[in-house]
């Protein structure tokens, strides 16, 4: 079976050639930033892992950048997102700081969630990152409920719900979709389809080629895309959420991509070759992405180094920051669980 | 409390009374759970809320536990207040993950960041025929879970005021709701009250002994004990009501009048709330007048059965609660 391993293209489709033109050079460059940024900061949470500077576990989700950021492009400031363990991707693209974002990494205080919830559960409530479940297809369900208080409250909001490929399988999507089509909820469920869950590759676990098939039986519009292709992502995603916004209902987006590491901090990579790695990084979706800025004439080459050079200034620094932030106490942890 | 707007109602209409009185009051209280519109709930408990409240607030769903137990968390993350109704607590093992894994954890697990104030609303316990995946008392497993709440209500004032305190605070609370309950009638004041979650109440004060029961184990052991007082034997019932947060105190100091206390749930007794309550008993300044072990009558170790006279030997009825009250207050005399 090959659907799932897609030839990407390197050059960039003629929706993306549309695109280009459309969107304002400023959110074209936001996004590379958002994207170099994602990369940093993963290299460095990975550099600092080594280095025994981190004590707990971390899900990468280095080269698939293009998804997280493609599809965050698309939302307005006060719409919100509930995502996964593989969360730092969504997190940097949806506005986080990227020193508090650190210091939670790090188990600091100072920390999105003063070191309670570390890389797999990092939340920015107030930015409108509902945080990230690491129980798969655990947020699913509360997806279902985010959307519809915005539904009940007759807000225009939407919300991006992100969940991986082995999610699909689980019981919890099955409720939560069928639930959230039939009362036609202000929701885009989004799969970060990086073709493995933990170390079964999605044609060992399921029966059909796309995962966007899983949206007929919901009555709802289901797409597969490149989601190596940033653009291709944002224009996918923007089309679901308006179909989301404008009351008529969820849809299901499969964002095809490849983690280039391992599940999680021990994995040593026994079910799949080295050359098939090396295939995917050839496809990098940064790179791609400065490739169709060039050519497009949207930026100079020395313009998306710049960007990029912009962004490992940034993870530097917000590393350095927080490495010297304070450890939290474990005094009266009990009196944090129990709102008053 | 005034006399002259207290009348009789059952357990089913305190319940239905306090999410009545609360949506009228806020408009971000809502109903949601299998057939709790139209067919008024399996146990008839939301009857005539559809027609008040409409179908937005009074929302039927689909038979998907797991949904509706991440349709309330996710509503609760946003500010508003679902109470969810399932319709047998049994069916909670299909809720868990979005209770036990978000629901009881994202405030602490994101810093304190945020609160989810829902009710799960689940009618428990046996008697009723309904066999072994129908008739559970599953509280043992949530109370070992930080960050969620449980209140096991025995008489229709406690339901009301305990209902109308469990949905104005701001965490999850898993209301239980015992089936053989449901039509029990006593005075309940027709005004919104609120009972504090942690306060036990005496619910009969004797000198010889003290029984710490709960839910359906409350009427019974007051049953027990009117016929133990014949006998000469003056019985304390103390209902903690809450089990957590739980008040000790009241609880401690009862045990410390008396010497002796037996516990009573419907539970299976081993890994059971019994044991907590006898720790937290022998934990407590009763320990030093203790003049007998502490007991514990539980449900035996097995599923609950179908047939009558199984399911009756399977959970403490009231010759049981005499029986064991009888021994425990003759020992070590």
């Amino acid at each position: 079976m090959t659907v799932l391993t897609p030839e990407i293209e390197t050059a960039a489709p003629p929706s993306s050639q549309r695109l280009l033109k459309e969107l304002p050079r400023e959110k074209l460059a936001w996004m590379l930033q958002r994207m170099c940024e994602i990369r940093y900061f993963e290299e460095k949470a990975e550099d600092l892992y080594i280095r025994g500077q981190v004590h707990g576990t971390m899900h990468l989700s280095i080269g698939q950048e293009a998804a997280s950021v493609g599809s965050i492009a698309t939302l307005r400031p006060e719409d919100l997102i509930i995502h996964h363990h593989r969360g730092h991707g969504h997190t940097i693209a949806k506005g986080a700081n990227l020193t508090t974002m650190m210091a939670e990494f790090l188990g600091k205080e100072p920390g999105y969630c003063r070191g309670r919830g570390g890389s797999m559960h990092i939340a920015d409530i107030p930015g409108g990152n509902l945080g990230a479940t690491g129980v798969v297809g655990g947020g699913i369900p509360t997806a279902v409920g985010i959307a519809l208080a915005l539904q009940m409250r007759r807000t225009d909001q939407i919300l991006l719900s992100y969940f991986g490929d082995g999610a699909t399988n689980e019981g919890e999507f099955h409720e939560s979709l069928n639930m959230a089509s039939t009362w036609k909820l202000p929701v885009v469920f989004i799969c970060d389809n990086n073709q493995y869950g933990m170390s079964m590759h999605v044609t060992k676990v399921m029966n059909i080629q796309h995962i966007s098939e899983r949206a007929a039986s919901y009555g709802i519009p289901g797409q597969s895309v490149d989601g190596n292709d940033v653009l291709a992502v944002y224009e996918a995603v923007l089309a679901a959420d308006e179909h989301a916004r404008s009351g008529q209902g969820p849809s299901l987006i499969d964002l095809m991509s490849y983690r280039w590491r391992g599940h999680s901090k021990s994995d040593r990579n026994l079910y799949r070759t080295p050359q098939e790695i090396d295939e995917w990084k050839h496809k990098c979706p940064i790179r791609r992405f400065k490739q169709v800025l060039v050519d497009g004439g949207v930026m100079t080459r020395d313009e998306v180094e710049g960007i990029d050079q912009t962004a490992k200034t940034a993870i530097d620094h917000a590393a350095e920051e927080a490495l010297t932030f304070p450890e939290p106490s474990p005094e009266n942890m009990e009196a944090e669980v129990y709102a008053p | 409390m005034t006399a002259n707007t207290t009348r009789e109602i059952t357990y089913l209409e305190a319940v239905r009374e306090a999410m009545v009185q609360e949506m009228r009051l806020d408009q971000e209280v809502f109903l949601i759970g299998e057939d709790v519109g139209t067919y008024g709930g399996a146990f008839g408990v939301s009857k005539g809320m559809l027609e008040e409240f409409g179908p937005e607030r009074i929302r039927d769903t689909p038979i998907s536990e797991a949904a509706i137990a991440g349709a309330a968390t996710g509503a609760a993350l946003m500010g508003m207040r679902p109470i969810m109704e399932i319709m047998f607590m049994d069916f909670l093992t299909i809720s868990m993950n979005q209770l036990v894994n978000a629901a009881a954890k994202m405030r602490f697990m994101f810093g304190g960041k945020c609160s989810i104030p829902m009710v799960i609303r689940a009618p428990s316990g046996s008697g009723t025929g309904a066999a072994a995946q129908h008739s559970q008392s599953l509280e043992a497993w949530f109370v070992n879970v930080p960050g969620i709440k449980v209140v096991a209500p025995s008489s229709p004032y406690d339901a009301k005021g305990l209902l109308v305190t469990a949905i104005r605070d701001n965490n999850p609370v898993l209301f239980m709701e015992h089936k053989l309950l449901y039509r029990m009638k006593g005075p309940v004041p027709e005004e919104s009250y609120r009972i504090p979650l942690q306060s036990a109440e005496v619910k009969r004060e004797g000198r010889d002994l003290t029984i710490v029961a709960y839910s359906i184990m409350v009427p019974r052991a007051l049953e027990a004990a009117e016929k133990l007082a014949v006998e000469g034997i003056e019985v304390e019932v103390v209902d903690p009501r809450c089990l957590k947060p739980l008040d000790v105190d009241t609880i401690a100091r009862s045990v410390s009048k008396t010497g002796r206390a037996l516990i009573a749930h419907e539970a299976p007794v081993t890994g059971g709330f019994g044991g907590e309550l006898a720790a937290v008993i022998v934990a407590s300044e009763a320990f030093d007048y203790l003049d007998a072990p502490i007991r514990r009558l539980a449900g035996r170790d097995v599923p609950i059965p179908y047939n009558r006279t199984l399911e009756r030997a399977a959970v403490p009825q009231v010759e049981d609660i005499v029986a064991a009250a009888r021994a425990l207050a003759q020992e070590g005399k």
